[in-house]
C-alpha cells in the first residue's frame, strides 16, 4: 500500500496507527460491526411508517475496510476527481500541522485527516452552485466546494490574500463564490444556517416563481453536536417546510473526549445510538453509511441530492468516520485508545479507494502517481503564496464590522465616524 | 472642563502622605507560597466539594478529559461521576438542569467551556436563575455558579473571543465576579459557591497558568473573600486605574511604567462587578483626582461606562480631568495576529492616555 500522502507531511498520528492495525483490531471493531452487520434493511431508517414516502435507498451497507465496495460504477473522470479531491484534504491538512508547530498559523486549528470520503463524497455529487454549511473543522469542506487552496492557506497564515482577509481564521471559512458559508465555531449553529440556504433556494422557486431555482444544501456537523437542540428544532423544520437540504452528521466517534456512547442515549429497543434513526422521527430518510468508503458516500449523497431537488424535502445522513488526528493541534488526544486508532488507520480511506481505483481499472499507478505530484505542489505553492503575502494593514481593522459604515454614529463634530482620519485603524487612532 | 482643572493640586501632598502603601508591602513580605490560577480554582473546588456534598460539577468534559482547561483535573477520580457530571453538548439543556437542580435544593457548578457557549444558554442564566427567587416572592433561592475562562483568548477569533461582564453586569439578581490572581481566584470561588445567589464567575484563560504569591491565610480551607469588594492592588498617588481580570495586569504594568515618568498610580482590581464597590472606587478618585478605566470589551454600555458614570454621580468635583477610558476596538475578534493585536488594549496604551491627562 503506498502511503504517499502521508509521506512528506509527517502524519504521526494516522501513519502508526496502518503500522500497528494488524496486532490488535479486534475490540473496536468488533463492537462497530454490530451494528454493521444488522440487515441492510435496518440501517436505512425510512419513513414509510410516519409519512408513507419510501426510504432514499436500500443497500448502503457498512463494510469492513477490507471488504470490496459494491457501489455502482463510476468513470475514470469521476475516480480523478475523487482521489484527487480526497488526497489533497490530506495533503492540505498534515501540511497545516506543520505550519502550526512552525507558529505560522494560531489558535484552534481542527484538521479532518481521516474524514476525507464524507467531504469528498458529498460535495462531489453537488453542483457549483449548491451551498454548503461548515463548522470549525471547515479547510477540507471548502476545499471540495472549490474554494482554492492558496486562499485557505493564506487565511490560515492570516494573511491579506486569505479567503476573508484574515478575519475569519481557521474556524470561520467563508466563499460567497463558492456558496460555502462557513465556518461556524459554536455547535449547532451552522444547522439552521444551512436550512436558511435550502429555505432562500424553496423561496426563490415558491415565492418569487423562479422555476430555475433547483439548488440544495449540505450541512456537516459531528456527532456530538447530535445532542444540542439547534439539530432537532431543524430536523423539525426542514421536514415541515420540506426544505432542500441534507443533514450530513459526519460521526467520528468523539466530541473532543466525550465518547458517542457517553453523550447520546439509544433509541427504544437498541443498545447503542444510532442518529440516523432520528431521521424517520422527524418524517425524513435516515441513512447510515460508511464514511470511509467514498463511493458509498457518494451514492448516498447523490440520491439525497436528487431527492432534494426534485422537491421532496430533506435527508439525515450519518457517515461513519474517524479523526486520525487529536480534536484540534492543541489537544493531547489521550482518551482514545491506540487500538480504536490502529483500527480505524486501517480503513483510511484514500489507500483504500486507491487500490479500488486501480482493481477496477479507473486509474494507473503513473496516474496515480502524477495526481499525487500535483497535489503536493498545489499545497506547497499554497504555503508559499500564503507565506510572501503581506499582511492586513492596520487600516483594515474596522473595515466590514458594518454594510453601512454609518452604523459607527456620528463623531463629535457632527460628521460620520467613519469619515475621520484614521478611523479604521481602531482605538489606538483615537489614543493618538 | 475648565472647572475641573480649576481644582488646585494643592490638597494632592496631603493626601500623598496618607497613601503609603504599607499593606501592599506587608502582602509581600509574608508571601510564602507560589500558586497557579488553575490550582487556585482548582483547590477551591474540592474544597467545597468535600465540604458541602449538596455540591457538584457539571459541564462538558470536566469529567473523563479532566476539564478543557484542566481546572477540574483530579475531581472525577476523587468524588465520582455523579458529582463531577459529564454532560452532552448542550448548553441550554445543562445549564437548564443545573438552574433546576439549584431550585430544588443543590449547589452546582455549572463550568462553561468559554464563556462564549454560554451565549446558547443565557435564557435560562437570565430568566431561570436570576429572577427565580424575585418571581417566586423570595422562597425559591437559586444558589448556583456559572464559571469558566471568558474575554480574549489568543488567536482564536471572532466568536471565541470576546467579554460578557457588561452582558451580565447588567441583569438583576445575578452576582459577577471576575477574579485577577490566586488569591482572588480562591477567595472568590468558595465565597461564590457558598453565596445564596447565582454567580457568574468570570475567568481569564490566558490567567490560568500565571502563578502569584499567597500568604497562608489564603490557603486555608476556609478563606473566602467578600463578594462585592474592590481590591486596591498598588497604592498610588496622583491617578487611579480601574480594571478588572487580566486588565488589572496591564494597569499594574502601566503604572510601572508610569513609575519611571514620576507618575503615581493606584491600580483598583475590580473582582466583583456586580455588586460594585463604589465606595473604594469614589475614595481613591478623591485622592488622585483622575481616573482611567480599562477593558477589553467592547465601548458601548461597557464596564469603563459604568466606572465613569459612577465617578460623575459621586466625586465629579474631585476631577483634575475629565475621565477616561481604554476598551477593545468596536469589532468582532480578528484572527490576523497584527488585526487582532490592534483590537486589544494595551500597557503601552493607558501609559499613553495617563500621560497626557496628567498632561505628560
Ligand atoms: C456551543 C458550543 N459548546 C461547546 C463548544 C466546544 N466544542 C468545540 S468542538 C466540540 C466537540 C464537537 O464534537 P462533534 O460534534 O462530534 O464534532 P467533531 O469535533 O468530532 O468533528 C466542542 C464541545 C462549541 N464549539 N460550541
Ligand atoms: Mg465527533
Amino acid at each position: 500500500m503506498r502511503t504517499l500522502t502521508h509521506t512528506l507531511h509527517s502524519p504521526a498520528g494516522c501513519r502508526n496507527a496502518h503500522a500497528s492495525h494488524l496486532q490488535h483490531p479486534q475490540s473496536f471493531h468488533a463492537r462497530r460491526l454490530n451494528r454493521a452487520q444488522r440487515p441492510a434493511s435496518l440501517q436505512i431508517c425510512c419513513q414509510a411508517v410516519a409519512t408513507g414516502t419510501p426510504p432514499v435507498k436500500e443497500g448502503t451497507s457498512i463494510s469492513n475496510g477490507a471488504a470490496k465496495s459494491k457501489s455502482k460504477k463510476i468513470s475514470p473522470e469521476v475516480a480523478t476527481t475523487l482521489y484527487r479531491d480526497m488526497v489533497l484534504g490530506r495533503e492540505f491538512e498534515e501540511m497545516c500541522a506543520q505550519m502550526y508547530y512552525r507558529g505560522k498559523m494560531f489558535g484552534f486549528v481542527h484538521l479532518y485527516s481521516g474524514q476525507e470520503a464524507v467531504s469528498t463524497g458529498i460535495i462531489k455529487a453537488m453542483r457549483a452552485d449548491d451551498y454548503i454549511c461548515s463548522t470549525y473543522r471547515d479547510h477540507v469542506h471548502a476545499l471540495s466546494k472549490g474554494v482554492p487552496s492558496r486562499g485557505i492557506m493564506a487565511e490560515l497564515f492570516g494573511k491579506k490574500t486569505g479567503i476573508c482577509r484574515g478575519q475569519g481564521g481557521s474556524m470561520h471559512m467563508f466563499s460567497k463564490e463558492h456558496r460555502m458559508l462557513g465556518g461556524f465555531a459554536f455547535i449547532g449553529e451552522g444547522i439552521p444556517v444551512g436550512l436558511g440556504a435550502a429555505f432562500r433556494v424553496k423561496y426563490q422557486k415558491d415565492a418569487v416563481g423562479d422555476e430555475s431555482a433547483d439548488q440544495v444544501c449540505a450541512s456537516f456537523f459531528g456527532d456530538g453536536t447530535c445532542n444540542n437542540g439547534q439539530f432537532y428544532e431543524c430536523l423539525n423544520m426542514a421536514s415541515l417546510y420540506k426544505l432542500p437540504c441534507i443533514f450530513v452528521v459526519e460521526n467520528n466517534l468523539w466530541a473532543i473526549g466525550m465518547n458517542h456512547p457517553r453523550a447520546t442515549g439509544p433509541s427504544e429497543g437498541d443498545t447503542a445510538p444510532a442518529i440516523y434513526k432520528k431521521g424517520p422521527a422527524f418524517g425524513m430518510p435516515g441513512v447510515l453509511v460508511d464514511g470511509m468508503d467514498v463511493l458509498k458516500v457518494r451514492q448516498v449523497a447523490e440520491e439525497a441530492v436528487e431527492r432534494a431537488r426534485k422537491g421532496l424535502g430533506p435527508t439525515l445522513i450519518e457517515a461513519e468516520t474517524y479523526r486520525f488526528r487529536g480534536h484540534s493541534l492543541a489537544d493531547p488526544d489521550e482518551l482514545r485508545k491506540k487500538e480504536e486508532k490502529a483500527a480505524w488507520g486501517a480503513r483510511d480511506p484514500i489507500p483504500q479507494f486507491r487500490k479500488y481505483a486501480l482493481d477496477e481499472g479507473l486509474l494507473t499507478e503513473q496516474q496515480i502517481k502524477d495526481i499525487d505530484k500535483d497535489v503536493q505542489a498545489e499545497v506547497e505553492d499554497a504555503v508559499q503564496y500564503a507565506d510572501e503575502s503581506p499582511k492586513p494593514e492596520k487600516g483594515q481593522l474596522l473595515e466590514n464590522v458594518f454594510a453601512d459604515p454609518k452604523g459607527f454614529g456620528i463623531a463629535a463634530n457632527g460628521s460620520y465616524r467613519y469619515q475621520s482620519p484614521g478611523f479604521h485603524s481602531g482605538n489606538t487612532a483615537a489614543i493618538d | 472642563m475648565q472647572a475641573l482643572l480649576r481644582l488646585s493640586r494643592q490638597g494632592g501632598s496631603l493626601r500623598q502622605i496618607q497613601s503609603s502603601g504599607l499593606s501592599v508591602a506587608f502582602a509581600r513580605a509574608y508571601a510564602s507560597h507560589e500558586l497557579t490560577v488553575r490550582d487556585a480554582l482548582n483547590s477551591a473546588l474540592d474544597e467545597e466539594l468535600a465540604r458541602d456534598d449538596s455540591v457538584f460539577v457539571l459541564g462538558e468534559e470536566v469529567g473523563e478529559y479532566q476539564g478543557a482547561y484542566k481546572i477540574t483535573r483530579g475531581l472525577l477520580q476523587k468524588y465520582g461521576a455523579e458529582r463531577i457530571r459529564d454532560t452532552p453538548i448542550t448548553e441550554a439543556g445543562f445549564t437548564g438542569i443545573a438552574t433546576g437542580a439549584a431550585m430544588a435544593g443543590l449547589r452546582p457548578v455549572c463550568e462553561f467551556m468559554t464563556f462564549n457557549f454560554a451565549m446558547q444558554a443565557i435564557d435560562q442564566i437570565i430568566n431561570s436563575a436570576a429572577k427565580t427567587l424575585y418571581m417566586s416572592a423570595g422562597t425559591i433561592p437559586v444558589p448556583i455558579v456559572f464559571r469558566g475562562p471568558n474575554g480574549a483568548a489568543a488567536g482564536v477569533a471572532a466568536q471565541h473571543s470576546q467579554c460578557y461582564g457588561a452582558w451580565y453586569s447588567h441583569v438583576p439578581g445575578l452576582k459577577v465576579i471576575a477574579p485577577y490572581d490566586a488569591e482572588d481566584a480562591r477567595g472568590l470561588l468558595k465565597a461564590s459557591i457558598r453565596d445564596p445567589d447565582p454567580v457568574v464567575f468570570l475567568e481569564n484563560e490566558i490567567l490560568y497558568g500565571q502563578a502569584f504569591p499567597v500568604d497562608d491565610k489564603v490557603l486555608d480551607k476556609d478563606f473566602v473573600l467578600p463578594i462585592g469588594k474592590c481590591k486596591i492592588q498598588k497604592e498610588g498617588t496622583d491617578i487611579t486605574l480601574v480594571g478588572f481580570g487580566r486588565c488589572v495586569g496591564h494597569n499594574l504594568k502601566a503604572a510601572a511604567e508610569l513609575e519611571k515618568a514620576g507618575i503615581s498610580a493606584e491600580v483598583i482590581n475590580v473582582r466583583s462587578l456586580k455588586p460594585l464597590d463604589r465606595d473604594t472606587i469614589v475614595n481613591s478618585v478623591k485622592k488622585t483626582h483622575r481616573v482611567l478605566a480599562l477593558e477589553e470589551g467592547w465601548p458601548q454600555c461597557g464596564f469603563c461606562a459604568e466606572i465613569i458614570a459612577v465617578v460623575n454621580e459621586e466625586c465629579f468635583d474631585d476631577l483634575d480631568a475629565p475621565p477616561e477610558r481604554v476598551t477593545g476596538a468596536e469589532v468582532p475578534m480578528p484572527y490576523a495576529a497584527n488585526l487582532e493585536a490592534a483590537a486589544l488594549p494595551t500597557p503601552a496604551d493607558v501609559v499613553k492616555v495617563a500621560k497626557r491627562m496628567l498632561g505628560k
